[in-house]
């Protein structure tokens, strides 16, 4: 079996965690800049945070023959301090052409809040002008479905956006329909209490159809699985996928999104 | 997969979580102190299950979601609840 994991933020996760995914069938890991669990106290801190995404990370991902890439911004839970968010987000043009930048991600909205809207809408902007892939995360629980609302139509409000080029992450049974309706790729978190099953994220593909649709672990410094994938492709063959369907899924559907930056480059 | 596979796979999980939910529900009621908006959500909620109408899990969950449209003035925390307190309480 071979898979991507599209989002992990491996930075939170030890190093066995990268010898897992490895010996499981994963070719390559994708990092959305998010928040540390922690507000950060400067944008020096953020600094900091994109040189380990983009130069201490892939190094310690190559030890085990993973590539691992990429994505920049100020997480939404930073947001609300509109100031730091600027100050953070002049720091991003120069990283943009670093070898495993994907793009801008990833972005969104926690609670729905004003600030937040504003901050989400730069972050469209300067992908937009640099010509970058967007990864979206939408926001928790009771949060999500106004959340998933917003966003898209902050996207849609930008002529710029071509909507094949934004995957909108963290999508459930109330908001996957919304994100593909308008043409957008969506995510399907497998993360335990707080978003989808693998059972449900079968479900949703059973439903749904598997297009444009990926699915990953978002595994971070909360209890989650970074197997969660390659759990979900054993559930889905108890299902009656089929190794082709499986690998339609698991690898076909990431990679197809992924490569529009021609920056995504598996080794073989 | 037919319905007796979907049973064969997913029946002893299901079941173990209706006793689950109905543990807990007896938990709450042993407990002392007044039921909130969570709980009242989830009884909301849980009238959903009982009928045949298809997109269950998809009800369920705009049920526990903030039906309002507005952006909210600020963020005064970074954490969701899994219920919406409802306008009065600033949640929307
Ligand atoms: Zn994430």
């Amino acid at each position: 079996m071979r898979y991507i994991e599209p989002h992990a933020h491996m930075v939170s996760r030890v190093t066995d965690d990268y010898v897992h995914l490895a010996t499981a069938g994963c070719q390559a890991v994708c990092e959305p800049a998010f928040w540390a669990g922690f507000d950060r106290s400067s944008p020096a801190g953020f600094f900091d945070y994109f040189r380990q995404l983009t130069e201490h990370e892939p190094k310690r991902a190559a030890k085990y023959g993973l590539a691992h890439f990429c994505w920049l911004c100020l997480n939404p839970k930073e947001s609300e301090d509109v100031k730091l968010a600027e100050e953070v987000l002049a720091l991003i043009p120069p990283f943009l052409a670093r070898p495993g930048v994907l793009g801008i991600g990833e972005i969104g909205l926690n609670k729905n809040s004003r600030n937040e809207l504003k901050v989400l809408e730069r972050h469209v902007d300067l992908a937009a002008r640099h010509d970058q892939l967007i990864l979206v995360h939408t926001p928790h629980l009771e949060d999500k479905l106004k959340g998933t609302r917003l966003t898209l139509d902050v996207l849609r409000a930008d002529a710029r956006i071509r909507p094949e080029r934004v995957i909108i992450d963290h999508v459930e049974e109330h908001t996957v329909k919304l994100v593909l309706d308008r043409g957008h790729w969506a995510g399907l978190t497998l993360y335990p209490v707080s978003k989808c099953t693998p059972a449900r994220a079968i479900d949703i593909l059973d439903v749904c159809g598997p297009e444009r649709l990926w699915m990953n672990s978002a595994c971070d410094w909360g209890e989650s699985l970074p197997l969660a994938v390659p759990h979900t492709a054993l559930e889905m063959r108890r299902r009656g996928w089929t190794p082709e369907q499986i690998d339609q899924v698991i690898f076909q559907n990431p990679l197809q999104f992924l490569r529009q930056c021609p920056k995504f480059k598996l080794a073989s | 997969m037919t319905r007796e596979q979907i049973l064969d796979l997913y029946f002893l999980e299901a079941r173990g979580k209706l006793i689950e939910l109905a543990a807990f529900l007896d938990r709450v009621d042993r407990a002392p102190g007044r039921d909130d908006f969570r709980l009242t959500a989830l009884r909301d909620a849980l009238r959903l299950l009982g009928g045949n109408q298809p997109d269950r899990a998809k009800n369920v969950l705009t049920a526990f979601s903030d039906p309002t449209a507005e952006p909210i003035p600020a963020a005064t925390t970074k954490s969701a609840c899994g219920a919406w307190p409802g306008a009065a309480a600033g949640g929307g």
